[in-house]
């Protein structure tokens, strides 16, 4: 559906974030859309046409895999890391899907609802020895 | 309790193990799968002509040939924590990696803790040479999703501050540019031409940086007296000194010989990487969401939107250059046009009252005390909205659950994309044009990090 996109003009991928709706109290979504854990959200811009489209994709909880956009737009390559970083969403197809802004031996998803603020001691590499 | 001695090559180890990122590093070509690899020396995209199959060059170089090096986090040229891992071939760049993270603090996390009046703190620290320009596209989403209209005085402040941030960011990225080539008195005129602005800022709002004063409704306070007279000596002073400028770096032959035809980037590049601001208009795509999508009051004001034909590095100097003179005649023709009215909305349920009144009016104490301790709340939905930084589209993706802090808020730094197209902007260039190169694609690391 991206692609069918970017056939109509749309040549850039503006943004790619990634949104937990866990505690959410509920959204409005189309007719025939089961409302999954995880949504990821791609904001498309068309400079001929001077439009913007947001794609919302529903990712279920249990299998968080989507189809990464790398093919079609290269510059989602750093917002599908930091959605997969953040969130945890799995881009299939990604060519290198690391952590971005968290160290790599990071556990756990910052951004999702279930992650607690503060409840996780921060160490972040071993405690240097003497020197 | 510890060791005495701990043995040289030990040391070396541990060194390693505590700074390590792992797989977030440029591994040794062996190590690399062939898209990574693609990527990493600058290829775009697999469908069209710009393909390059990554195979196809450098092959005759052996691994033992090339050398693989760190560039920063701390090094005074990254503008910040960047650190770039460069595979170099004696002085020529063959890969690049940019490796962040090192300055994120979770604000987009933050976010959701703050209500939406504390947001505006928050946000106003992301991009720290343009906290207005956060702030305002911040304002805006949350606008967006309540239903408000501001006053139009309001509007007409937001976009002469924003100018005059848009100015202060590209001197200072004027300053250290000039620097990183060696211009050390460029270094100290941007600076000095800034600390005017900063000066009205402060005037203005109390604080230099993180102003926080474009907030949800409005402004937080209406601009001081003799305003006119600070932004009109803002503006004659900034408008001839660029003509320095001119005459220390434009036309001088060192500078466009390191400038000039460095580092070029074409327009379906540049789009497929999804970049913006003044490295996508270095290419001549002349997409500026002042003009393209306007927002605030930016289709009743006269300016241009400077593009370049190369997409190099002294096209990007050249359009910042130009940038800062159409700011300075944006916000003369929002000083001589400035209407009176509110500087913010008059919506008790977002504004909080003038301070007088909470010790007259019960009405007041009570909204002042609900705004203060539990914060307005917002309607369900989801927002995007976009303005123009400095540095290009910067975006607020906005998701409210209809309580009084946000559910979600994402911000789209135009650093961070932006930086994507530094593999492709340094491949074959020399180590001191990689170090010009970053400077020009102006990444604050404050925004890509977050």
């Amino acid at each position: 559906m991206v692609e069918a996109f970017r056939r109509a003009g749309f040549e850039t991928c503006a943004d790619l974030c990634a949104v937990d709706y866990l505690t959410h109290p509920g959204r409005t979504l189309p007719e025939g859309v089961r409302a999954e854990r995880f949504e990821v959200v791609v904001n498309l811009l068309s400079l001929s046409l001077r439009q913007r489209v947001r794609v919302r994709v529903q990712v279920p909880e249990s299998d968080p895999v989507v189809a990464s956009l790398v093919d079609s737009y290269p510059g989602v390559d750093a917002m599908e890391r930091e959605a997969f970083d953040m969130v945890g969403i799995i881009f299939e197809g990604h060519p290198d899907l690391t952590r971005i802004l968290m160290p790599e031996d990071w556990e756990g998803h910052p951004l999702r609802k279930d992650y607690g603020v503060g409840n996780v001691p921060v160490q972040f590499k071993e405690a240097p020895g003497p020197r | 309790m510890s060791e005495p001695t701990v043995r040289a090559i030990e040391r070396d180890e541990l060194l390693v193990a505590e700074t390590s990122e792992g797989d977030q590093e440029l591994q040794r070509r062996e190590n690399t799968s062939t898209s990574e690899l693609s990527r990493e020396i600058g290829a775009v995209l697999p469908s069209n002509d710009l393909h390059i199959d990554p195979m196809s060059i450098d092959v005759e170089r052996r691994d033992d040939e090339t050398m693989i090096i760190n560039m920063g986090p701390s090094h005074p040229s990254t503008h910040g924590v960047l650190r770039l891992m460069l595979e170099l071939d004696g002085e020529y760049v063959l890969r690049c990696k940019p490796v962040i993270g090192y300055l994120h603090t979770g604000m987009e996390k933050t976010a959701e803790e703050l209500s939406y009046i504390q947001g505006a703190t928050n946000v106003t620290r992301m991009d720290y040479l343009s906290p207005v320009i956060n702030e305002l596209n911040y304002s805006l989403a949350v606008e967006m999703l309540l239903g408000i209209e501001v006053p139009e005085r309001a509007v007409w402040i937001r976009m002469m501050m924003s100018e005059l941030n848009r100015m202060s960011s590209h001197l200072v990225w004027m300053a250290t540019n000039g620097m990183d080539l060696g211009s050390t008195s460029m270094m100290i005129y941007g600076l000095r031409e800034r600390e005017l602005i900063l000066a009205f800022f402060e005037k203005t709002a109390g604080l230099r940086l993180n102003l926080n004063y474009v907030r949800p409704g409005g402004v937080a306070a209406d601009l001081p007296d003799g305003w006119k007279d600070d932004v009109a000596v803002i503006c004659d002073t900034i408008d001839e000194r660029t003509y320095e400028y001119d005459q220390l770096l434009t036309g001088q032959p060192i500078f466009r010989e390191r400038m000039v035809g460095v580092a070029p980037i074409t327009a379906e590049e540049a789009l497929s990487l999804s970049v913006t601001g003044p490295v996508l208009r270095s290419t001549g795509v002349p997409w500026d969401l002042r003009r393209t999508m306007p927002y605030l009051a930016y289709d009743q004001v006269e300016f241009d939107v400077i593009v370049g034909t190369y997409g190099d590095n002294f096209d990007r100097y050249a359009i910042r250059l130009n940038e800062i003179r159409e700011s300075i005649r944006i916000v003369r023709q929002c000083a001589e046009r400035m209407p009176s009215g509110d500087y913010r909305s008059q919506d008790p349920k977002v504004t909080p009252p003038p301070r007088a009144r909470i010790g007259e009016s019960m009405e007041a104490l009570i909204h002042h005390f609900k705004l203060f301790t539990e914060g307005f709340h917002v309607p369900v939905g989801e927002v995007y909205s976009a303005v123009e930084s400095p540095r290009g589209e910067i975006g607020c993706y906005l998701v409210s659950d209809g309580s009084a802090k946000p559910y979600r808020l994402h911000v789209r730094g135009p650093s961070f994309v932006n930086l994507q197209a530094i593999p492709l902007l340094m491949r074959g260039g020399s180590v001191s044009d990689a170090i010009t190169t970053v400077s020009t694609v102006d990444p604050v690391l404050g925004e890509v990090d977050r």
